[in-house]
């Protein structure tokens, strides 16, 4: 089977005043992980969904997707205590509840609402064939590296560097087996999903994503997300 | 969810936008597959109707003509992956009388209400019907075999019985299709096709005969005529069926013009002529459509009106087909791969 592994694990500490987690603020007539869940419950390519929030939000996710888009395929979980938690959270619940060893899982960021249809089928595919997948746009700006912060230490040739999004899709058994096996220090240092198969060596395979499946982390994302939908007018008021 | 719905903001100039779209129980969700355009997209997209109407109408999307599989129904009543074509007349009242694609207050896609050219489409449950054992891309001509039945149903109602020979004046697709669904509903008539380009004429294989608008002679008689000729040509083609209709004869018009058309009114009267408007199509046409559809040979015959199949990945992609489309003969049909 195929799940969307939805990472709702933000507290909203980086969107200034608000006390609402993110994921939680309104985008249009709904809340963004809404518009999220939305996009993977209808894909033909899921069968189910799988959110992970933080323990202290799950009665409250509970209550909006009743409201907004009740379905026996959504499962609300507990989150982990950073992403990769809760990312094996997920991998560990759909290991318990769904044994098969060809399990696939797309995990998404909550606050991309843009995701596309095309993203998620394109996921599935490529993870199947590959074994794991992240999404990706090229590289617009030049990427410099500073490793002391200071001078610059390389510059990358610009048209092999790509901008991670997400989804980032793995086989579930696989990546719980490859998480494992890594060491205290490594877990520690990964921030990314994908970046546990690249230790490891295994390939992971591109998707394209798309320049406007963007995280909606600050006031300006939300606005200019609201006005994507035309919905400037509304937000503001 | 968030839907991407391209739609055409000035002529030839298409954009995403991005539709926050309601769901409710009346709801499926439907992903379309093949896409069809049709005359009316592409005087759209080529800004060749009237400015007022372009400032009033767009930003749209366009397209009316398709089918797609269904991708969430939370009733459960359509399961995930099945076909279905996708009925572009959206009746807001009910009547007994009229007829829904005449009520003037029906939203109709691609014209008073976004067309299909959307990564998923709202569809309300009574506006899709199941597509079995109709290869899609015949399929996304469903909608015109639609409008054909729509046009033959009312003739049923309102011409008189005589129906010895039944004139087609067009060689496009209206008439194409028209003239195969006539020879399903009257086997025993015998369909005439009046046409001015011949390599197109040669396509009507299944008509009893083809004639070049030149070779008509005042000895061709015909007890009724459909006209599926519209645009400029509208007159020419009426003025030449008045002349050639028997009196009290039916004409069914389904060819659309942009400006209004001349009649020889005094030959109407003198001939005691019936003309009848027809536009668009019902829930009920659809039905019988997919009925009629059934038939492989129908299906074989409307294949080969299919000029050309186009992979649709991008914007660029509908664009190539939109230009393609004018050098086709028949039918463009996009692939939707969105």
């Amino acid at each position: 089977m195929n799940f969307g592994g939805i990472l709702a694990g933000g507290k909203g500490t980086r969107m200034g005043k608000t006390d609402l987690p993110k994921q939680f603020l309104m985008l249009g007539e709904k809340p963004i992980i809404i518009h999220t869940i939305e996009q993977f419950l209808v894909s033909p390519a899921i069968d189910e969904v799988i959110v992970a929030v933080p323990e202290n939000w799950r009665s409250y996710t509970e209550d909006i997707v009743e409201k907004y888009c009740k379905d026996d395929k959504i499962h609300i979980i507990e989150g982990g205590a950073n992403r990769n938690g809760s990312v094996m959270n997920i991998c560990r619940y759909i290991n318990e509840n769904y044994k098969d060893d060809e399990n696939v899982v797309v995990t998404h960021d909550a606050v991309r609402p843009f995701v596309t249809q095309r993203i998620i089928k394109d996921n599935v595919e490529l993870c199947k064939k590959y074994g794991a997948t992240d999404t990706v746009v090229p590289a617009v700006d030049t990427i410099v590296e500073a490793k002391d912060g200071t001078v610059i230490s390389n510059i990358p040739i610009r048209n092999q560097m790509y901008q991670g999004q997400t989804p980032q899709s793995f086989k579930v058994k696989e990546f719980l087996q490859t998480y494992e096996s890594l060491t205290e220090e490594e877990k520690e240092i990964l921030t990314d999903a994908a970046k546990v198969y690249v230790l490891n060596k295994k390939n992971v395979a591109l998707v394209m994503g798309e320049n406007f499946n963007m995280k909606v982390t600050t006031k300006y994302d939300l606005k200019l997300a609201n006005l994507m939908l035309n919905n400037l007018k509304d937000e503001e008021e | 969810m968030i839907n991407e719905v391209i739609k055409l903001i000035s002529p030839k100039n298409l954009e995403t936008f991005f539709q926050d779209e309601q769901y409710s129980d009346n709801i499926v969700i439907v992903r379309p597959t093949y896409l069809s355009i049709c005359a009316a997209d592409q005087r759209y997209y080529q800004g060749k109707r009237k400015k007022e109407i372009l400032d009033r109408k767009l930003p749209l999307a366009l397209i009316h003509e398709g089918v797609g599989e269904v991708i969430y129904d939370r009733k459960g009543e359509y399961k995930k992956g099945e076909k279905v074509v996708m009925i572009p007349n959206t009746p807001t009242e009910k009547d007994d009388i009229i007829r829904e694609n005449y009520l003037r207050s029906s939203k109709f896609r691609s014209s008073t209400a976004d067309g299909f050219m959307q990564s998923a489409i709202y569809m309300e449950r009574d506006r899709i019907i199941p597509i079995r054992n109709i290869e899609e891309g015949v399929g996304s001509l469903l909608e015109l075999c639609s409008v054909s039945v729509n046009s033959i149903e009312t003739f049923l109602r309102k011409s008189h019985e005589r129906k010895n020979i039944i004139g087609v004046w067009g060689c496009g697709t209206v008439g194409y299709i028209t003239t195969l669904l006539l020879k399903s509903y009257f086997p025993d008539s015998k369909i005439v096709v009046i046409g001015t380009r011949m390599e197109k004429l040669s396509y009507f294989s299944f008509a009893d005969e083809i004639k070049m608008v030149t070779e008509l002679d005042e000895n061709f008689k015909v007890d009724h005529a459909f006209e599926c000729v519209g645009g400029t040509k509208s007159a020419d083609a009426i003025e030449q069926i008045i002349e050639h209709i028997n009196p009290e004869g039916c004409i069914s018009l389904l060819g659309v013009s942009e400006d209004p058309v001349d009649v020889n009114t005094r030959m109407v009267l003198e001939k005691g002529l019936i003309l009848i408007g027809n536009s668009r199509s019902s829930y009920e046409d659809f039905e019988k459509s997919v009925e009629l559809a059934q038939d492989k040979q129908i299906q074989a015959y409307l294949n080969n009106i299919i000029s050309e199949k186009v992979e649709i990945n991008n914007i660029n992609d509908i664009n190539e087909a939109f230009e393609r489309d004018l050098n086709n003969d028949f039918k463009t049909v996009m692939k939707w791969n969105f």
